[in-house]
């Protein structure tokens, strides 16, 4: 593998050359009109201007990015997280054109890609699932009908839904019957398929989840847990690992079933098992994504391993660089924060140029920005702008580490959710470990009370 | 004549109200999505609604005039 080209844009793109650079690995980046002044397109070794801002128009373009692939002579495309990273018809053309798709086979995207569908499978590979229906719904008749044997509060959600869209919690048949039909159009919209099921909601429940590789060999290894229940709008805010206040027969068992899981799939790459955890410590299977996640550097961190690197290695047909689990080892403690340009008490983007942005004291702390001093933040795509991930021995280390670093930064020019994170650390909420996906939401609203 | 502009550059995902309708202050008229999320768009003054000056699906810039009151 001599050349790869990377079908993403901002810190996720910059992430991948990095590791490219370390191997020796020439990158072929690919940028939109609206992200030509940024670091990675000056970063890579060459990069294309790929189409307009909007991403139907340039990152999404699969056969524009294939013929470029193939006009530049790469032997392999890394799709980075969101955009194409989990389609299945992308993997199939790279494949198809005689390059690597640096990721899962394309049929197991598309067996996890569909929820109802990855439920059946894990339930048949006897990992637990959130109970719920086991086929779609198609009226609100029968929607009615199969909550009241699940029993409220039920999660209604789009089969084909991500990244915390297409998902909404019900608390009773009138809840229920409000959100079906504005569910079903969304999914729609975003995913281009409407169908939806029900889950039962776990109150009290904690979003942990486990990272799995596997290669072409047939060995699986899991590289450790992230709790990552702090959030806003179903999306994550920040991770860790370890994850607090989980016993450790509990982990244990969680971390089998994810290799149980990826084993089921006969799963090849990166990939992330997402479980939701309620107060008995009882787990549940949510999703599986067949990709690298935004927030593998803390897994980086605790375990001391270059998951690019792996995901390179193993799409190259190459063993895994560990095979034997005990030899993955969890040290110390790591957290991240994802640095949205938005309004911290609202949460709406707030885009537009960065003027000032200095991070302070970085001493010791690894920040993946995908934008610089100067640069603007366009409103076509994700808002997140930079990852801050903090490593110590202990939590109660990593949090004063944290805080530290905090009252360090200066962004002006565009909102960021900073401020947030300078209050929110000192929470005793999120300081005692024990929080839940409710934690953020919970405490905003405490904030606000207080001021009343 | 009053207007609703937009705040940011997004995609109309939803209009919510009707040529024609009156309007309260702080009522959502419409709903764009923007750097993967919905936006709501208030009207910040009561009123008549004229014309509405975009369609779902559509691209609009900051500052272009979403609604037209009387």
């Amino acid at each position: 593998m001599q050349k790869v080209l990377i079908a993403n844009r901002g810190e996720i793109a910059r992430r991948i050359i990095k590791t490219c650079k370390k191997l020796n690995i020439e990158t072929v980046a690919i940028y939109a009109e609206a992200d030509a002044d940024l670091p990675y397109v000056k970063e890579a070794d060459s990069a294309f201007l790929i189409g307009p801002s909007q991403v139907q128009q340039s990152y999404l373009k699969v056969d524009d990015i294939l013929a470029l692939a193939k006009r530049e002579g790469v032997d392999a495309i890394h799709p980075g997280y969101g955009l194409l990273s989990e389609n299945s018809s992308f993997a199939r053309k790279i494949e198809e054109a005689g390059m690597i798709f640096i990721g899962p086979d394309p049929q197991t995207i598309d067996t996890m890609g569909d929820k109802i569908g990855s439920r059946q499978t894990m339930k048949a590979a006897g990992v637990p699932v959130v109970p719920g229906t086991d086929d779609g719904i198609e009226t609100l008749e029968e929607a009615i009908q199969e909550a009241k044997l699940i029993g409220y509060p039920i999660m209604l959600k789009a089969s084909s839904g991500g990244g915390g869209i297409g998902m909404i919690r019900c608390d009773n048949e009138q809840a229920l019957s409000q959100n079906f039909v504005s569910v079903k159009t969304r999914a729609k919209a975003y995913f281009g398929d409407d169908v939806v099921f029900l889950e039962k909601y776990i109150s009290g429940g904690r979003h942990i989840e486990v990272q799995i590789f596997g290669d072409t060999h047939g060995n699986t290894v899991h590289l450790f847990e992230r709790n990552c229940s702090v959030q806003r709008r179903n999306q994550k805010v920040i991770e860790e690992s370890p994850s607090p206040n989980f016993p450790k027969p509990a982990l244990e068992r969680l971390l089998q079933a994810a290799v149980d899981a990826a084993k089921a799939v006969n799963y090849r790459n990166a990939g992330t098992v997402e479980f939701i955890v309620d107060e008995e410590n009882q787990f549940y299977f949510l999703e599986m994504n067949t990709r690298l996640q935004v927030e593998h550097p803390v897994t980086e961190a605790v375990t001391g391993f270059d998951l690019v690197e792996w995901q390179l290695i193993v799409a190259k047909g190459e063993l895994l660089p560990v095979i034997n689990q005990a030899d993955i080892q969890s040290k110390g403690h790591a957290i991240e924060f994802r640095i949205y340009a938005e309004d911290p008490k609202t949460f709406f983007p707030s885009p537009g140029n960065i003027k000032k942005l200095q991070w302070g004291s970085t001493e010791d702390i690894r920040i993946d920005a995908g934008y610089e001093e100067g640069n603007t933040v366009t409103p076509f795509y994700d808002p997140m702008i930079a990852k801050v991930i903090i490593q110590s021995e202990t939590r109660e280390e990593a949090i004063i580490k944290a805080q530290k670093f905090f009252s360090s930064v200066t962004i002006e020019g565009i909102k960021t959710n900073v401020p947030l994170f300078q209050e929110f650390l000192g929470a005793k909420a999120f300081q005692d470990g024990t929080y839940t996906t409710a934690v953020l939401p919970q405490w905003l609203e405490q904030q606000k009370e207080e001021i009343k | 004549m009053k207007q609703v502009q937009s705040t940011m550059a997004g995609t109309v995902f939803n209009i919510i109200v009707q040529e024609g309708e009156e309007v309260t202050v702080g009522q959502t008229v419409m709903i764009l999505e923007s750097m993967k999320m919905e936006i709501p768009v208030e009207a910040e003054t009561a009123g008549k609604i004229v014309k509405i000056n975009a369609q779902i699906g559509d691209f609009v810039n900051e500052g272009d005039v979403l609604v037209t009151f009387e």
